[in-house]
């Protein structure tokens, strides 16, 4: 290397240094300032995963109303839609480049990961104080998930009893009581819905119950039944290898593998084209039931401890790093007021009991009867769970999944699977 | 093989030609040539400065910090990442299914292309449809083709559909850990190869016919001709066609998503996906940047690996 070039070289040496030090400087300084109080009006946004035009027609519409009785704190309200499959990855990374959005909805399986950590804003204090909100009005088993040390931090607003829809015509088809017929007689149970299942499969050819979920934590439906839970109340021991969850999971073992109850996982059935016989679903999707045969809507089906409901929820909460945090809780306030919750129960399920009656809900759900909403909603939801949440859920799914993929297979032994997965999430559980 | 920018190196030397009693006009023009050669440059260096090596250095300096953002700003934690790296048994899993998978998806994908380019070099009739077929999946929306494979493999898919009709009981293509891999692999396969293919097809194009016919007339058989001429005149595309389809092949993510996540089991969670995991589901930005360098060292070693072992094989190179 002659003079020249070894000048150069330095040249080249500093300038990439001081780029190095320059990026890691502008790295330490990504975190999220302290928001100001700001005077004058603001602009808030709001992240959700639905792009569902009527939806998006009556948040606006509430948010319209909102910023004009409060022009002098609220210049706009927008609605930004981020896909369901990528919603908390994208919002996450929002926050870690200091672009908050000011409101958000939360997946119920990310809640106590967003309210433990400190990134929603309390929201009691705002929503007790706000004249007419009626706070004792909601559900509080709605609200146990999002609430820490008796303070609330998300706001469920989509409140969704898991339910059963049915094929009577495959039923009838295959020459096996209907389940309404089933639940007449006190045999709505898992096992019959093994049975029923493998008959109509046998006779139609259509499988009777796809029971394969797109994610793990669904299984809960069967499980909670069978008196198991994937892990202590205090969410610190694993008991994926107590007793009660391996009878579940050899109950669908035995199904998928021993009875051709249920068909194997990596196969896809649409229960709304007559495809299978049963699904559990979310209220909701009631509404894309057409006539195209004779259906039936009941609660979940009863295992050796008794039926169990179960809800899937989905909340809205003030995050603590957006850069308007009062009034964005002043918002939500105003969003989920008993007479803005009651528009939204058309379509969203809301957590307040004075709106879960089977003469409100029948209004919201015009395919559904009062008698079946009665037994489907207003009887399930004081007494439901949620499906498994946990402050560090997403790392523990993640090793959960391909632990209980060694499951789905015909030779698979069901307690040393289930012990496995034990051992995986023990250290995660204790994190 | 002529240097890249030759021609216009060889220009810039000609104005270091000594003219005498002109030092300061020729110094003045000498800077002038920088000053335009810079310009012109630019804007190519800043997108790379911009969206190449800032990104980079910013990937190295979080992966030396522990950076969960719903808990708050990063904490830097020195090479506390890499440590816990080394003892990751995801991490092995995740390298071997990506060796797997880049082995896999290479040998494949060039071996068929040099196949097809080969077949599809005689002057046939009908050449020019089927080089329209192989190449058209090129051109497919890549989520699209992985979409359709995805329900095509189900387990009551078209291709056990179209098995069953012939008497074969098909297997759970995407749930079984080896078929789940292969099924990964061909598809991908199918999707790329035309690229290489066609690249391959230009290079024999390329080859002097009087080579061909020389050798001919000295006796050499069909695959004496291949192997000894037209095999060492197309291997600076071989070359590059390997040196992509590596890089592409360690950096495969959107196919793995769809059409497994990474399962069953592991068994096709190639690095790029459990780095998305690790940084943007699990939420572990430091982590899942130590990840990203170790993909990032990963290509680069094989890159110089290939680059250095190109003078043993590539002609023009010895």
């Amino acid at each position: 290397m002659n003079s020249s070039q070894g000048k150069r070289f330095r040249q080249a040496s500093i300038a990439i240094t001081s780029a190095f030090a320059i990026a890691a400087l502008a790295g330490c300084a990504s975190t999220p300032a302290a928001p100001d109080a700001p005077t004058e009006p603001v602009d808030l946004t709001v992240t959700i995963w639905s792009a569902n035009e009527a939806h998006l027609a009556l948040f606006n519409e509430i948010a319209d109303a909102y910023v004009e009785d409060h022009s002098d704190t609220v210049a706009s309200i927008t609605f930004e839609t981020i896909p369901f499959d990528s919603y908390t990855s994208t919002l996450t990374t929002r926050i870690a480049g200091n672009d908050s959005p000011d409101l958000a909805w939360v997946l119920e399986s990310s809640a106590p990961e967003f309210v433990e950590s400190g990134a929603l804003a309390p929201l009691t204090a705002t929503l007790e104080g706000t004249k007419g909100y009626d706070f004792a009005d909601l559900n509080e088993s709605a609200l146990s998930l999002w609430t820490t040390e008796d303070e609330l931090y998300a706001y469920p607003f989509s409140t969704s009893p898991q339910i059963v829809l049915v094929n009577n015509d495959l039923y009838r088809t295959a020459g096996v009581p209907t389940p309404r017929e089933q639940l007449d007689d006190g045999d709505w149970t898992w096992e019959n819905v093994a049975e029923s299942s493998a008959a109509i499969s046998a006779a139609t050819g259509t499988p009777g119950y796809q029971m394969y979920p797109v994610s793990w934590q669904y299984l809960a439906i069967v499980w909670d039944s069978f008196g198991a839970q994937p892990w202590s109340d205090d969410y610190t021991t694993c008991e994926f290898d107590s007793p009660e969850m391996v009878d579940a999971f050899q109950y669908i073992h035995d199904g998928v593998y021993a009875d051709g109850a249920f068909p194997e996982p990596g196969s896809n059935y649409d229960f709304f084209t007559g495809q299978t016989a049963m699904i559990v679903t979310g209220i909701s999707q009631a509404s894309k039931l057409d006539g195209t045969f004779d259906w039936d809507a009941l609660p979940l089906p009863a295992g050796p401890e008794g039926q169990a409901n179960i809800i899937g929820q989905a909340g809205i909460g003030a995050l603590s790093s957006g850069k308007n945090v009062q009034q964005a809780t002043d918002f939500l306030a105003y969003f989920t007021n008993p007479e803005n919750a009651a528009q939204l129960a058309q379509f969203f399920p809301a957590p307040r009991l004075s709106l879960t009656t089977d003469e409100k809900l029948a209004a919201v759900n015009p395919t559904l009867s009062e008698d079946q909403l009665q037994q489907i909603v207003v009887d399930t939801v004081t007494d439901a769970s949620t499906f498994p949440t946990h402050p560090n859920f997403a790392a523990i799914s993640n090793a959960v999944q391909p632990k209980l993929d060694a499951f789905w297979a015909a030779d698979a032994d069901v307690e040393s699977v289930l012990a496995s997965v034990c051992t995986a999430i023990d250290p995660l559980l204790q994190r | 093989m002529t240097a890249p920018f030759g021609p216009a190196l060889a220009a810039g030397d000609a104005t270091r030609v000594p003219r005498a009693g002109r030092p300061r006009k020729r110094s003045g023009a000498r800077r002038a040539e920088v000053r335009t050669g810079l310009l012109m440059v630019s804007p190519a260096i800043l997108g790379a400065i911009v969206f190449v090596i800032y990104p980079l250095m910013m990937l190295v300096w979080y992966s030396l910090q522990e950076w969960r953002p719903l808990a708050g700003g990063p904490v830097f934690t020195g090479l506390d990442n890499y440590v816990r790296l080394v003892n990751d048994p995801s991490l092995r899993e995740s390298l071997t299914a990506t060796a797997i998978f880049s082995v896999g998806l290479v040998t494949l994908n060039i071996a068929l292309a040099l196949v097809l380019a080969v077949l599809l070099n005689q002057k046939m009739r009908g050449t020019t449809v089927f080089r329209t077929i192989f190449f058209s999946p090129v051109v497919v929306s890549l989520v699209a083709w992985t979409l359709v494979w995805t329900f095509l493999l189900q387990n009551n898919g078209g291709i056990n559909g179209f098995l069953s009709v012939i008497g074969i009981d098909g297997v759970n293509w995407l749930r079984e850990p080896g078929w789940a891999m292969a099924s990964v692999i061909v598809v991908q396969v199918f999707k790329g190869v035309g690229l290489n293919m066609i690249l391959l097809l230009a290079a024999l194009q390329e080859v002097p016919e009087e080579l061909v016919e020389a050798g001919r007339l000295d006796g050499a058989g069909r695959i004496r001709i291949f192997r000894s001429i037209t095999l060492p005149l197309i291997s600076p595309t071989l070359l590059l066609v390997s040196i992509v389809t590596i890089i592409g092949s360690l950096q495969v993510f959107a196919q793995i998503r769809v059409m497994t996540d990474g399962g069953p089991a592991n068994s096709t969670n190639v690095l790029a996906n459990y780095l998305y995991q690790t940084a943007f589901e699990v939420k572990e930005f430091g982590y899942g940047s130590a990840v990203g360098v170790v993909l990032f060292a990963l290509v680069l070693l094989l890159t110089l690996v290939q680059w250095t072992a190109r003078k043993k094989w590539v002609h023009d190179e010895h």
